[in-house]
């Protein structure tokens, strides 16, 4: 793969927290903690493919999510979009950028302004973006979004309110396609949804997907949700990349260990299936002040002696699959 | 096969709002037999925590009304109960996990204090012996050097351990019946394996009978022996786990499974069921599911189906299944 065809890519992306030390432990000399919440991490994705990044709370997925936005500022790292660095960009540039890259939120309740109604919602990106010369302009151009991600046209003067969950994740999907973007990020987008409601949305990304030639960054703790969409995918565990590869590949023969065990813990709808088990010791370990070495250790069943004190570098390890641990 | 410990017999719960009057349970009937352990599965609303709170009685009312049916618990109506007679059997025969640890326990209070507090009220033991219990407890579901958290609070744990706190609490009284309402969906899923196989282990240890409520098929798949499915109040079907998964017979069921992405094969689209869920405040007439339903035929926007038995332990409420 070359660099060229890569819509977005990142290198050595990273997000440190200084957090704030109480004043007792400021006099006594101590050094502030540091959360490590995105610790380096590179990946690209190719235009049309979508990038699932799949990973346990806290893991940094969804602090990705807005360093590739800049709705936060990473704290070292390259962010490129078609091949620009886009953390040089100047604040016109960027908002400029901004009609390229668009994010879908995980609640539709709280991403919505309540006090707006649909017409208003889905508008207001064109206008920001001088998309739109008239009002009848905009409004043919909304009712068109509103069909085509499957809301009848008459519900376009309503209030979010009047929509169930999924209807609003139809809306947010709508806005974020009102600028015509290149990149549409999903951070858990269909997580808040019942399950017959999560497999017509997830239908939705993909027919959109086909039809306007959309690339997605697809964030989300479901492992099964991530199988389904994505071509390739990133695990993610705690600021790290661990493992990624293509999805197929990457579910039938996972190299990593906590890539073996988060697929070991789903429990599949299917009665047939091995149960649900835990192959990992212990808890999740913390992003604050993480010590040298593997961040698996102590929970990992095939550590080595090195795991302890060097970090594992991603590398590639054949057929686009790229891991990061000493003992493979 | 054992003998009924809980039967539910045509329970409805009508709640009366300012906005309308709404069955949250209409006609539910099923049993759970000793040591089975049951599933009661359904998306939001459907109305499964609703069935399982009026087992415990703890349904507000107003605005809530238990308006109809029969709840025995080993034989007696628990609807008949007194208040004295409800606190014996809260806790003490029957224990609830509630989903949100964060919430259902309190965070002024040291773990200990919680778990000692149902052990003095409903054991009678001192302050001193209640305290060796609480260690016993929390070792018993896994908390490592118990003695160290005794006094923590709950923001001191993490998710899963604030969950293995709540079973603590909720075996504490040696019940022999626990209701475990979406035990794991808040948490990730290493955790959620970890939890699973707890409940699990506890449940084949005590010999208790289990419902657990969920709206992850995958998780009753692995955890229960039976499973009912619930849509908008109803008991759509009801059967061993393998009626459910392998011959599911009501569409709303076979709809569901279809949903689930899968793991090990990627399908290039989902079929999902069409349409959401109705209103409840203003129902469909007839069948609740028949507005989503690829198989509606005329009767099902008339009649209500009835519930009944379609193969030896196997029920379902569907016109489809009626014709013969």
């Amino acid at each position: 793969m070359t660099t060229g065809d890569a819509l977005l890519e990142v290198n050595g992306l990273t997000k440190h927290f200084p957090l704030h030390a109480d004043i007792y432990s400021k006099l006594a000399g101590e050094k502030a903690q540091v959360l490590k919440a995105v610790d380096g991490i590179d990946f690209r994705i190719r235009k049309g493919e979508t990038l699932g990044l799949v990973g346990e709370s806290g893991c940094g997925k969804s602090t990705t999510a807005r360093l590739v936005t800049r709705l936060i500022e990473p704290t070292a790292g390259k962010v490129s979009l078609k091949g620009e660095d886009m953390l040089s960009y100047s604040p016109s540039r960027m908002k400029a950028a901004r009609k390229e890259v668009q994010l879908v939120f995980q609640d539709p309740y709280s991403s919505l302004n309540p006090r707006k109604t649909i017409m208003q919602i889905l508008s207001r990106p064109m206008e920001l973006h001088g998309l739109a010369a008239s009002w009848a302009e905009k409004r043919e151009r909304v009712l068109e979004l509103l069909e085509r991600v499957g809301l009848g046209l008459e519900h376009v003067d309503r209030y979010p309110h009047e929509f169930s969950g999924g209807q609003r994740q139809r809306i947010a999907i709508a806005r974020a396609l009102s600028v015509d973007p290149e990149l549409v990020i999903g951070d858990e987008p269909v997580s808040a949804l019942d399950v017959s409601i999560q497999a017509q949305i997830l239908n939705l990304f993909r027919d959109l997907q086909e039809e306007f030639g959309l690339t997605y960054l697809f964030i989300a703790h479901d492992l099964s949700v991530i199988r389904h969409i994505s071509d390739r995918v990133a695990v993610m565990y705690v600021g790290k990349i661990v493992e990624a590869g293509p999805a197929a590949a990457l579910f039938a023969s996972p190299l990593h260990p906590y890539t073996k065990a988060l697929l070991a813990a789903v429990p599949e709808a299917d009665p047939g299936k091995a149960p649900p088990k835990l192959t990992l010791k212990g808890e999740v370990s913390t992003p604050i002040d993480p010590p040298p070495g593997c961040r698996l250790c102590g929970r990992c069943p095939r550590e080595l002696p090195v795991c302890a004190q060097v970090e594992p570098p991603l590398v590639e390890v054949g057929d686009d699959r790229q891991v990061a641990c000493h003992n493979l | 096969m054992a003998e009924p410990v809980l039967e539910l017999d045509d329970l409805t719960v009508r709640f009366r709002l300012k906005r309308g009057e709404l069955t949250a349970v209409n006609g539910v009937s099923f049993c759970v037999r000793r040591g089975e352990t049951f599933g009661l599965v359904g998306e939001s609303g459907s109305g499964k925590s609703v069935t399982a709170r009026s087992i415990m009685r703890l349904i507000p009312e107003p605005p809530g009304e238990i308006s109809r049916g029969r709840i025995a618990f080993e034989g007696r109506n628990v609807l008949d109960m007194s208040d004295a007679e409800m606190r014996a059997l809260r806790g003490r025969r029957i224990a609830m996990v509630f989903q949100e640890p964060m919430s259902a326990l309190n965070p002024v209070f040291t773990v200990c204090d919680q778990i000692s507090d149902a052990l003095r009220t409903n054991l009678g033991l001192s302050k001193q012996e209640a305290r060796e219990r609480v260690v016993e407890l929390l070792s018993l579901v896994g908390i490592p050097s118990p003695r160290r958290r005794l006094d923590s609070y709950v923001h001191e744990f993490s998710g899963g351990m604030r969950q293995r706190v709540m079973l603590a609490m909720a075996l504490s009284c040696n019940p022999s019946f626990l209701i475990a309402d979406e035990p794991t969906t808040a948490l990730d899923v290493t955790i959620q394996a970890t939890i699973l196989e707890l409940i699990t282990s506890m449940i084949d240890r005590f010999g208790m009978s289990l419902i657990f409520i969920t709206h992850n098929l995958g998780v009753v798949a692995h955890t229960c022996d039976s499973i009912g499915v619930m849509y908008a109040s109803h008991l759509v079907e009801l059967g061993g786990k393998r009626d459910i998964f392998e011959r599911p017979q009501h569409p709303y069921t076979v709809g569901l499974l279809n949903s689930i992405p899968r793991l090990d094969a990627q399908a290039r689209y989902l079929t999902p069921i069409r349409g959401s869920v109705c209103n409840m405040l203003d129902p469909p007439v007839g069948c609740k599911f028949h507005p989503r339903c690829a198989h509606a035929m005329d009767i099902c926007r008339r009649e209500v189906p009835q519930f009944r038995e379609i193969a030896p332990g196997h029920h379902a409420a569907c016109h489809l299944l009626d014709r013969g």
